[in-house]
């Protein structure tokens, strides 16, 4: 079990450094560099004045090289200018007086993940404050989605074939084919509307006091949660999850329903709520675990497109920002994030499957 | 002026204007019930009722965009004066001659938003279909040797799919598709490696059946070959020197990006599949006749695996669509004033609490085309279990 976990580290690792290299190689072609240059210091600036601005910021070493600054294991650019100030990467980390404290390598190794040219801000703090607000949402995603999943593929995969299982496979097939960008539109238009929908007939009824029922933009839920700002995110994202995961609990627990001991229990007289209660529903998760814990780095993407669309300042949102403005520092954090999510999940998904179901051992 | 439209009324308008598809849907079903029996899987398909649901849902878009010149009642990319924002079933102001209202309203910019969602169907079945079947091919190409031989090849192959599948999907979108990857290299490598695959995958398929009867093995790869090089050159590299094949640099960076994303996928699932398969009694057979390793994954694994990936393949149209809509949701890789649906739904988002139709209609469109596509693949997998 020790060299498994070993193994797979080391197999997380590699990947985690092959990755951020890709994304450091896509982040700083010539092209996107320009595109930097005219973001920060004004797009209209002529090519030698883009040339000046990449080489006063340590842009324009060997990509190599400047993987290694940021990995850590290089030391960072330095540069004196004209009147003998020192400027280099490390110098933002202490007082720019104190030239003799700057440390000589500052990267990922050091636990210095850069600053973001898009918040001007450090990358560490940005990351962290985001991944809260994301976190929050992800919690309450899976508090909704999981539950709701399990129950639609046990209730349709204990009798298949009955109309109860017709019903809601068909349900399960329309959230998998409803992209968060298209259930998050509908909700808004019928739920978040002050012209159309619901909205507006309950305010005619006097039902509600505000001129909707659901806010249409989740910028609030940052202050304080409420169920009228978090309800439409939090739903758009699980919607489009649970579809998957009910039809694998489905599948399960259907393979699970003809096995040998069903039909010994049920011969024995016992109750079909107590079958599946007692027999069949332990068996009939294994398989539904592994697929959530898959399912989480798919969230993702519904995450992104539900924090631009709901304009709920998260992880997501930082990741859209970084990328349409290419903060190549931010971007590289938020992809190291992003990774070791997947492989996370996927370590715990099999170490999970293992521990479940005894049948299988690691070798 | 004329009154604007009702509900029933625009409906009616609507199944009118639609009429080329519902004359394609009578045909095709009134053929494909009549010879049922013997069509095979098709034929089987029209006994199951969710899965007759969902291929008329996907024949629906595809008449849809077959026929989308007759059937638009207006220039997509038109704009029309006074029409900004109009309610659906809103009479033009001076239709000139033309269709006399915008059924399903207008957009900001005025333009029709019926016409666009019909010109959307062909945007995306236009990319879709392809970019799945390349990134099939590309799967099974892979994946075979992945499971058949395995070994160092099995080790390698699988971290590079692993590879490309721990990278979140937008963000590999936002470093792929971007104005300035256009300019570079790398889309047309990517296109040089990605599309020389299929040509490849038929070369090897045709050989491994036909390499003991060189006449026909000459005549068939041959084919193969000048076809295949001449859509890739033209393809990949633009250069097809009769100008018959090309794809705008837009165009190549989405679908490089799209085919990127969904091959480590169909590998997985075609190394599983030939892992399981190739223990099997009739491939220890052909191999004790003595059959070459491609031989026995292409003429003998790949038809017994047919089931599930066709069942797959459909999935993965709809998944395709999917993509393509986030792509165009976050205006990538789009031309401007493109109607492809997902940039429709992204600029009809900013004034969806005000006039939420041309939001709607795209987004309602993109829905029922996947879930078309999905009830297909559901009715195709419980029929090939049947046998």
């Amino acid at each position: 079990m020790v060299s498994f976990l070993l193994r797979r580290i080391g197999i997380m690792l590699v990947t985690a450094l092959c990755l951020t290299f890709i994304v450091f190689y896509l982040t700083n072609l010539p092209a996107k560099l320009d595109t930097l240059a005219k973001t920060q210091a004004g797009s209209r600036i002529s090519d030698a004045e883009v040339a000046s601005w990449l080489d006063r910021n340590g842009y324009s070493q060997p990509m190599l090289v400047r993987y290694g600054e940021w990995l850590g294991v290089v030391p960072g650019w330095t540069r004196v200018e004209a009147d003998g100030t020192q400027t280099g990467r490390c110098n933002s980390l202490t007082a720019p007086t104190d030239i003799a404290a700057t440390p000589e390598r500052c990267g990922l190794f050091q636990g210095y993940w850069g600053n973001s040219t898009r918040f001007r801000a450090p990358v560490s703090e940005v990351i962290s404050a985001r991944l809260g607000a994301t976190g929050l949402l992800m919690m309450w995603v899976l508090i909704v989605m999981v539950p709701m999943a399990l129950i639609v593929g046990v209730l349709a995969g204990m009798r298949e074939g009955s109309r109860t299982d017709r019903a809601l496979s068909t349900f399960a097939i329309a959230s998998t084919a409803t992209p968060e960008y298209v259930s998050g539109v509908v909700f808004i238009a019928l739920l978040a509307s002050s012209s159309i929908g619901v909205s507006p007939l309950l305010v005619s009824w006097g039902w509600i006091e505000g001129p909707v029922l659901f806010q249409g933009n989740a910028r609030s839920a940052l202050q304080q949660i409420t169920f009228w700002n978090f309800a439409l995110p939090v739903m758009t994202i699980a919607l489009f999850g649970m579809g998957y995961i009910a039809r694998i609990t489905r599948a399960s627990m259907t393979e699970v329903m003809t096995q040998q001991y069903i039909r010994t229990a049920r011969l024995k007289g016992v109750s079909f709520a107590n079958i599946v209660l007692r027999h069949a529903l332990r068996n009939a998760l294994i398989a539904p675990f592994t697929v959530i814990m898959l399912q989480i780095p798919w969230l993702l993407n519904g995450v992104v497109i539900v924090e631009v669309l709901f304009s709920y300042p998260g992880f997501g949102w930082t990741l859209f920002e970084a990328a349409a403005n290419n903060d190549i520092e931010l971007l590289l954090a938020a992809s190291v994030v992003a990774v070791l999510v997947v492989l996370v999940t996927q370590l715990i998904s099999d170490i999970g499957y293992v521990w479940l179901n005894p049948r299988i051992r690691i070798s | 002026m004329i009154d604007p439209l009702g509900w029933p009324a625009i409906l009616g308008h609507l199944f009118l204007q639609l009429w080329p598809v519902w004359a394609g849907l009578v045909v095709l079903f009134a053929l494909s019930l009549t010879y049922k029996r013997r069509l095979g899987l098709y034929g089987k398909l029209f006994d199951s009722t969710v899965g007759m649901i969902g291929f008329a849902l996907v024949m629906f878009w595809v008449f849809a965009a077959l026929f989308a010149d007759m059937i638009i009642t207006h220039d997509p990319l038109g704009q029309f004066s006074g029409m900004r924002n109009a309610a659906p079933g809103t009479p033009l102001r001076d239709p000139a001659g033309g269709f006399e209202y915008f059924l399903l309203g207008g957009d900001a910019l005025a333009r029709d938003v019926f016409s666009r969602m019909v010109m959307g169907a062909r945007e995306v079945l236009r990319i879709a279909p392809f970019a799945a079947m390349i990134s099939f091919m590309i799967g099974i190409s892979l994946g075979l040797p992945a499971g058949y031989i395995g070994g160092k090849l099995d080790t390698v192959l699988t971290f590079i799919a692993n590879l490309v599948l721990a990278f979140p999907v937008i963000l590999l979108f936002f470093l792929l598709v971007a104005p300035e990857i256009q300019n570079t290299a790398i889309p047309r490598v990517m296109a040089g490696i990605l599309f020389l695959m299929p040509v490849l995958f038929f070369t090897v398929l045709l050989n491994a059946r036909f390499f003991t009867q060189p006449m026909k093995r000459n005549l068939y790869v041959g084919a193969v070959l000048v076809l295949g090089l001449w859509a890739y050159s033209g393809l990949a590299f633009n250069a097809d020197p009769l100008g018959v094949w090309g794809m705008s640099p837009n165009l190549l960076n989405v679908f490089v990006a799209v085919v990127f994303v969904n091959a480590p996928t169909v590998f997985r699932i075609v190394r599983g599949i030939t892992l399981d398969l190739k223990s099997r009694d009739y491939v220890a057979a052909a191999q004790t006749r003595g059959e070459g390793p491609w031989y026995v994954m292409l003429w003998e694994i790949l038809p017994n695996a047919r089931g599930p990936l066709i069942v797959d393949f459909c999935l993965r149209i709809g998944y395709t669509t999917i993509l393509l809509g986030t792509l165009g949701f976050f205006g990538l890789g789009v031309a401007p004033e493109s109607p492809d649906w997902g940039s429709t739904i992204n600029q009809g988002r900013r004034l969806l609490t005000v006039y939420p139709h041309a939001a709607l209609a795209p987004a309602l469109a993109l829905m029922s085309l996947v879930l078309g596509l999905n009830l297909l693949a559901d009715g195709l997998r419980e029929e090939s279990l049947k046998d």
